[in-house]
């Protein structure tokens, strides 16, 4: 009986820990997107600024919740559910230290993979089912985009997975004792974190909304706590992008002993995290076809190449 | 009865219970695809009939299957599914009336179809959807142990194939050069 109230406490705690840090994201975002730009950006709510969370979280509350009548009801209201339930279900088999971990599958990176194809819907689904011109565009140009980098996605962490001989995630990271995977699978971690940033289609990939082209593509007849799911899954995403990079290519929670691992896990995850928010600082959008073509001309050659190499090498060494 | 065994008559219970609970639930769903009205929707359950397939392989211990049924079908082809579907004229006033032929043809399909599915029936015996012969083979080790060894020819002529249809597909949707 007790592992099962353990397994509660967990998904409580980690339920809890996520949506609050996936919450203050966007005052960060705020924050050093306007150090970056030289503003001041929200400062008024609280020290610092920081109860804009709070004051953003009772606005989406209290807006009118519209569904436009000429909307499929069902699945325009199912649409938002979707994004967040995915990616937080992915969250079941990160380790976030030795013991700290919902359920450590022995297809742990599989379910990932699964979980993040399963984020596409709920931008096809809600673009369709918002009946609107802008909003059907921003869904076909998502599907295409997160089917194709869902490829590569997939192939670029293969390598990885041939060098710790293992799907179970754990066993990934106590397979990085020695040198992290950057060193030798620096191929894989750049697709992958390309990959990433196209998947949770945050800027310069956030083609399927391109404000300035679609009014707000998929998502433009969505108001209030719905538009709300969209926006907290956006950042939940972008967390388990982080750490999932984290725990493949840069040790997980290993580090020197002075700080237990869940520190560790946490700082090498905010680092990428911040890169995340710097991508979006830097970087124009590119064009439509040029992100496709981009991605299968490129980056597919590429990752089918390093996963090659990689099982050459790793051939080799065993002899 | 001993307490050891009365517990694994009872998962033993408890597994075949969730076995028939799934297995309705699928042809459930798959009936919904049939008799819903509007394409999308029936999509959409078709999906979650996918689902219920991934559930009957976790619970066959093939982990393997599991995600990768999940993976392709789910992830990627239903996308594909819907996608099509988007790009389609779904207004019903200018949908074309189909002729009595076509609807004759469907039947007698239909039909065929389902004798042969009721003469295979009679030639398979019934399995325990419980009991496995071999319970680990589905684990990801073994399976690919078995796929690179002993149906190595097998396997790597499906993926010749694979590799044929989008060769085909990339030959199809290449532009034609300009005749001068």
């Amino acid at each position: 009986m007790s592992t099962t109230i353990y397994y509660i406490l967990m998904i409580a705690i980690l339920l809890f820990v996520l949506t609050t840090i996936a919450a203050w994201l966007i005052w960060l975002e705020r924050r050093v997107l306007a150090l970056w730009q030289d503003r001041y950006g929200p400062n008024r709510a609280g020290p610092f600024g920081l109860f804009i969370v709070v004051a953003d979280t009772i606005k989406l509350f209290f807006k009118e919740d519209w569904i436009p009548p000429f909307a499929d009801k069902f699945i325009f209201v199912i649409a938002p559910a979707i994004v967040a339930a995915a990616v937080l279900m992915s969250f079941v088999v990160v380790p976030f230290a030795p013991g700290i971990v919902v359920a450590d599958l022995n297809i742990g990176l599989l379910f990932f993979l699964a979980m993040s194809s399963l984020g596409v819907y709920s931008i096809v689904l809600g673009g369709w089912a918002s009946n609107n011109k802008y909003s059907l565009l921003g869904a076909l140009r998502g599907a295409s985009q997160m089917i194709s980098y869902e490829v590569f996605m997939g192939l670029s962490l293969m390598g990885v997975v041939m060098l710790s001989g293992s799907f179970r995630l754990t066993d990934i990271v106590l397979a990085q004792q020695d040198y992290w995977f950057i060193v030798t699978q620096p191929v894989g971690f750049v697709i992958f974190l390309i990959a990433g940033v196209a998947e949770t289609h945050r800027l310069p990939f956030d083609i399927p909304e391109a404000e300035s082209e679609l009014v707000a593509g998929f998502h433009s007849e969505y108001s209030g706590m719905k538009f709300g799911m969209f926006f907290i899954g956006e950042y939940l995403g972008v967390i388990l992008i982080s750490s999932m990079v984290v725990t493949l290519f840069f040790g997980g929670w290993l580090g020197p002993s002075f700080l237990p691992g869940v520190v560790w896990f946490f700082l090498k995850t905010f680092v990428f995290i911040l890169f995340f928010i710097l991508l979006r600082a830097s970087l124009p959008r590119p064009r439509y076809d040029q992100l496709m073509e981009y991605g299968w001309k490129v980056l597919l050659p590429l990752a089918l190449l390093n996963l090659l190499i990689t099982g050459a090498v790793v051939l080799v060494m065993k002899e | 009865m001993q307490p050891h065994k009365l517990q694994s008559l009872s998962t033993a219970l408890m597994s075949i219970s969730l076995f028939y609970l799934v297995a309705f639930l699928s042809i459930f769903f798959s009936l919904l695809v049939i008799f819903s009205k509007n394409p999308i929707h029936s999509v959409l359950y078709l999906i979650i009939t996918f689902f219920t397939f991934t559930v009957h392989y976790i619970l066959l211990n093939a982990q393997f299957l599991a995600i990768v049924n999940f993976i392709v079908y789910m992830g990627a082809i239903m996308v594909l599914f819907l996608f099509v579907l988007m790009l389609l004229n779904l207004d019903e006033d200018s949908e074309p009336m189909k002729s009595n032929i076509l609807k004759m043809a469907g039947l007698v399909a239909g039909l065929c179809l389902l004798i042969t599915l009721v003469g295979s029936m009679k030639s398979l015996h019934m399995s325990d959807p419980v009991i496995l012969k071999n319970p680990d083979l589905g684990l990801v080790k073994n399976l690919g142990k078995v796929l690179f060894s002993e149906f190595l020819l097998p396997f790597e002529i499906s993926s010749i194939l694979l590799l044929t249809a989008m060769v085909g597909a990339v030959l199809l949707a290449k532009r034609e050069p300009k005749t001068a």
